[in-house]
């Protein structure tokens, strides 16, 4: 079971850097239409400076994401309690000991992250060690070691990292719009007309195509591996009373004050909160009633 | 060569490789289970290491608990004089001493002077930590036994054990403390 997940993951998280380099190019390529009119300039830069950039990231993606949320390093000094409990996860589910982080936010949630298991990190709240007692932290800790061992971490990162780039270049795009309007009246093509529609349809494929596909493939990434993960987190505590109180207790805090929107689909439990009523196809987590049902019958 | 030949020859390359594939997953079982238990042993010598501090932080607060810091201290004396490999023994006494660490942790509910002490409670967390590390290393020795063992019983595995003389090793038996380390909210 576990095998074939880490399998599933490795080929999930080619097929989803492919997906977004396709997501990425047709960004791109939209972006070179607005600015150059020169749709396949922008594919190729857009192609180029997210292949150097990937490298980059995937040396050591944990670094950027703690960044990203806010986070910062501890040692085993400063959370001594925490630190042992992240030893021994990583003990009983025989992975390198990851690096250890805090955010400073009151609501509790957490989050691992990294390439792979030699390079991975967990942060937690400070809102999640402050509410939470020793049996309900391993019980969240035991999940995120589950992720760093069933290479969740790689995908979800790989993910939450795309995603991260996509809604910057919709920023940019964004921006184009307000100066497009000034810039219209002095065209007398006879083209016009069509120049505009093109452009139009390109500002709505890169505001909102692009950003929507790459949350769309997050999320529903994201959701079916976190039952996978609360049941091996138990496998590793043998208690699930203990991520059953934690998981209580966080669906019935605030939300975190600034996650990070990309790797909202990272965190334990939606860090955000966000209710999308009648469709769940946007949520990045399962509905904790089910996730807690599910724990209750192991 | 024939075609006949060729065929032989395959085979038996390929029942090679298969053989060493599993001798080598039973070196492999075999390894983490006496990696796991090395665990439980430097956690209990840790341990060990840590109860003198206790008992002399302890000591000042709580003078009219002699009998529960001696009791703590034969203990500790008396499993540093087992000798390696009496497994069963080592584990019987260490739970022991997991039990009498738990009445020296609750002393300070009587002596609030002691649970103000930063060191009694630094001393509090570290022991904490080892038992839970022991509890874990403990299940992380079951678990890997029991994948050992079942290599040893299913085919066909079992001939290429019997044929090296693989032994079953046994599981450490669950005590009521496993779970129960202490437990003390801050």
């Amino acid at each position: 079971m576990l095998f074939q997940q880490i399998t599933r993951n490795k080929r999930k998280t080619y097929i989803i850097m492919i997906l977004f380099a396709v997501i990425l190019a047709l960004a791109g390529a939209g972006l070179g239409y607005l600015f150059g009119n020169s749709p396949w300039g922008g594919m190729i830069i857009a192609l180029i400076i997210s292949a150097i950039y990937l490298f980059i990231v995937m040396r050591d993606p944990a670094n950027m994401v703690m960044s990203l949320n806010h986070a910062r390093e501890v040692n085993e000094q400063e959370e001594p309690e925490l630190w042992h409990i992240v030893q021994d996860m990583a003990l009983v589910g025989r992975v390198p000991m990851p690096r250890v982080y805090i955010i400073d936010d009151a609501s509790p949630n957490a989050f691992a992250t990294g390439r792979d298991p030699e390079h991975s990190a967990v942060a937690v709240t400070q809102g999640l060690l402050k509410m939470m007692n020793r049996e309900e932290l391993e019980g969240v800790l035991g999940h995120e070691i589950s992720h760093i061992r069933n290479y969740d971490i790689r995908l979800s990162t790989v993910a939450a990292v795309l995603v991260g780039v996509i809604s910057y270049l919709s920023g940019i795009a964004s921006h184009y719009i307000w100066w497009f309007d000034d810039d219209r009246g002095h065209d007398n093509d006879d083209n016009n007309n069509l120049v505009l529609i093109f452009k139009i349809i390109a500002i709505i494929f890169v505001l909102i195509l692009g950003p929507l596909c790459a949350g769309l493939a997050q999320m529903a990434l994201s959701r079916n591996r976190e039952y996978l993960a609360d049941a091996s987190s138990v496998d590793l505590t043998r208690n699930p009373q203990g991520l059953i109180s934690a998981l209580k207790k966080i669906a019935g805090s605030k939300p975190m004050k600034k996650a990070d929107p990309s790797s909202a689909g990272m965190y334990i439990a939606d860090p955000l909160h966000k209710k999308h009523g009648f469709s769940h196809l946007f949520d990045s987590h399962p509905p904790t009633e089910d996730r807690i049902k599910r724990l209750e019958k192991m | 060569m024939s075609t006949l030949t060729w065929i032989i020859l395959i085979i038996i390359i390929l029942l090679i490789g298969i053989y060493i594939t599993i001798y080598n997953g039973l070196q492999k079982a075999k390894v983490y289970t006496d990696e796991s238990w090395s665990q439980i042993d430097v956690q209990l010598k840790r341990r060990n290491d840590l109860i003198p501090n206790l008992v002399e932080t302890t000591k000042g607060y709580a003078k009219h608990e002699k009998e529960t810091l001696e009791h703590v201290v034969e203990l500790r004396n008396q499993l540093t004089n087992i000798p390696t490999g009496e497994r069963t023994e080592t584990l019987k006494v260490s739970n022991q001493i997991s039990d009498a660490l738990k009445s020296i942790f609750a002393l300070q509910e009587n002596y609030p002077d002691l649970k103000a002490n930063q060191n009694f409670m630094k001393l509090q967390e570290e022991l904490t930590n080892t038992e839970n590390k022991i509890a874990y290393s403990r299940q992380l020795y079951n678990s890997s036994a029991a994948l050992y063992d079942q290599k040893l019983l299913t085919f066909p595995s079992n001939l290429v054990a019997s044929i090296h003389g693989f032994k079953k090793v046994d599981y450490l038996e669950a005590s009521a403390a496993e779970k129960e380390v202490p437990k003390v909210k801050f």
